[in-house]
């Protein structure tokens, strides 16, 4: 399977397109330092990360066992969703994992006894290597987590790809901001809902969300604005009863995730004055009882280039892990990976963690509190 | 600098209201938090009735507060307007229903 080229995923019809990528437009924010200087610019009380652990006597963030090997295969996407924070889009040609570096993270996750590989992006599917690495760690036992757009899969080349999954037992994790067509498309592009539901059916028809576990179909919602995301159980049964009556679609189980001001996302809040209320909300939300999942403690982050990260969101700020002597880029490539360096670790932490302990906590895997 | 009679900054001091009367500040606060807590109604389905109430009484506070909740809940536009719709059907109801007692005056007072 090729790797679209860059002229044919610009297309609208490859995908909705809501903005154009940071990167594209050459613009200041594009640069991570920049984004965090602009959080850490910001004269509010209560900011300080590390202070509010320690308020709260969880200073410092102390690794836990490694049970998620989360590789971000690349930021080439069909789509340009306006919260995005790792500024994904179709002009992302460059920053896409070679076949010598999936071999690195293959025999680095073989050092691990981490149980999920979790392959994200931009779209991972549309990285040439995305199929045998998922075929690698299947047949290593693993369960494989496919961060999906949805609308990746009505593109011509990958129309076999829910067969594909399903055959393999891959847990599909779908971005839907709403069950409903507004805000879904207020975030991600207009024809984004309908594009979406057409997906989900696809799903559905080759087994996916009808309570199987090996064809385990998880939706995953980010608000579409400035506020925080609601309480996944509550939502959950609203999201099935709505889509089965709407559309017949039908789906395990719904996760929801805060938007961290990062990337498109930050930009987004600078641009509409919600930066400094947005902040807030997340300060004022802190809540201790989501710190102790937070994925950053449980995770490894690779990267396209094969960099090392605590999360993706520190990935996408360009905040290296850290060694046992607190030296970022100190664990090196991934090539040189080493269990018990990455066990020793220093969490690396700023303002924009507060996204991961307000309200229910909030994690690759949903609430944490 | 215009000066108006309502300023958003009041609606995060609400708490200081305890500042004239601790006591009954308290059980007013411990109640609403009562009130809100899921119960027989979801805490999704009190938000919305709040937001269209806060329409109903015309509070800019409670407005301020319950749009954000609303949409904290997992409420879109749509459903929030809807929710403000019934606040308006049953506010214009209230008047247009009391027009029976002017239709029994008419028909008593004319040919």
């Amino acid at each position: 399977m090729e790797t679209p080229d860059a002229l044919t995923l610009d297309d609208q019809a490859s995908g909705p397109k809501r903005t154009v990528s940071l990167a594209r437009r050459g613009d200041a924010l594009a640069d991570p330092a920049r984004q965090l200087a602009a959080l850490d610019g910001l004269g509010l009380p209560g900011l300080d990360f590390d202070a509010r652990l320690a308020a709260v006597g969880l200073e410092p963030l102390r690794p836990a066992a490694l049970e998620f090997f989360q590789i971000n295969i690349g930021k080439l996407c069909n789509m340009t969703c306006r919260h995005c924070h790792v500024d994904a889009g179709p002009d992302r040609v460059r920053e896409q994992m070679d076949a010598e570096t999936v071999d690195a993270c293959l025999a680095a996750l073989d050092r691990t006894s981490a149980h999920t590989v979790d392959i994200t992006g931009g779209a991972p599917e549309l990285n040439a290597q995305f199929r045998r690495l998922v075929d690698a760690c299947v047949a290593r036992g693993k369960h494989v987590i496919d961060r999906c757009n949805l609308t990746v899969l009505l593109l011509p080349t990958q129309r076999d790809l829910p067969e594909f999954l399903a055959a393999r037992g891959v847990e599909v994790v779908c971005s839907l901001p709403h069950w409903r067509a507004r805000n879904t498309d207020a975030q991600r592009g207009d024809g984004t809902y309908e594009r979406s539901i057409r997906a989900l059916r696809r799903l559905n028809e080759v087994g996916y969300g009808r309570g199987d576990p090996g064809r385990r179909l998880t939706l995953m919602s980010n608000p579409a604005g400035a506020f925080l995301a609601g309480n996944q159980a509550a939502l959950e049964g609203e999201w099935k009863a709505g889509l089965a009556r709407e559309h017949g679609v039908t789906f395990d189980r719904l996760i929801c995730l805060n938007n961290m001001p990062i990337s498109r996302y930050l930009e987004w809040l600078i641009e509409t004055g919600n930066l400094v209320g947005y902040m807030e909300r997340l300060a004022n939300a802190f809540n201790p009882a989501a710190v102790a999942g937070l994925m950053c403690r449980n995770t490894l982050s690779v990267s396209w280039d094969g960099r090392l990260y605590d999360c993706d969101f520190n990935q996408m700020l360009g905040l290296e892990a850290e060694d046992a002597r607190g030296v970022a880029g100190g664990l090196g490539h991934i090539r040189d990976f080493d269990p018990a360096a990455f066990a020793a670790r220093r969490v690396v932490t700023a303002r924009h963690c507060l996204g991961c302990t307000a309200g229910n906590g909030s994690s690759c895997g949903g609430a944490t509190a | 600098m215009s000066e108006t009679y309502y300023k958003h900054e009041h609606l995060p001091q609400f708490p200081q209201i305890a500042t004239g009367n601790a006591t009954l500040a308290s059980k007013f606060f411990d109640y609403y938090g009562a009130v809100f807590a899921e119960g027989a109604l979801s805490a999704r389905e009190k938000s919305l009735i709040a937001l269209a109430v806060a329409h109903a009484v015309q509070c800019p506070y409670c407005i301020d507060a319950y749009s954000n909740d609303a949409l904290e809940k997992g409420s879109d536009l749509e459903q929030m307007t809807e929710a403000i719709h019934v606040a308006c059907a049953i506010r214009g109801g209230a008047s247009l229903v009391h027009g029976t007692q002017m239709l029994e005056h008419v028909r008593k007072k004319g040919m």
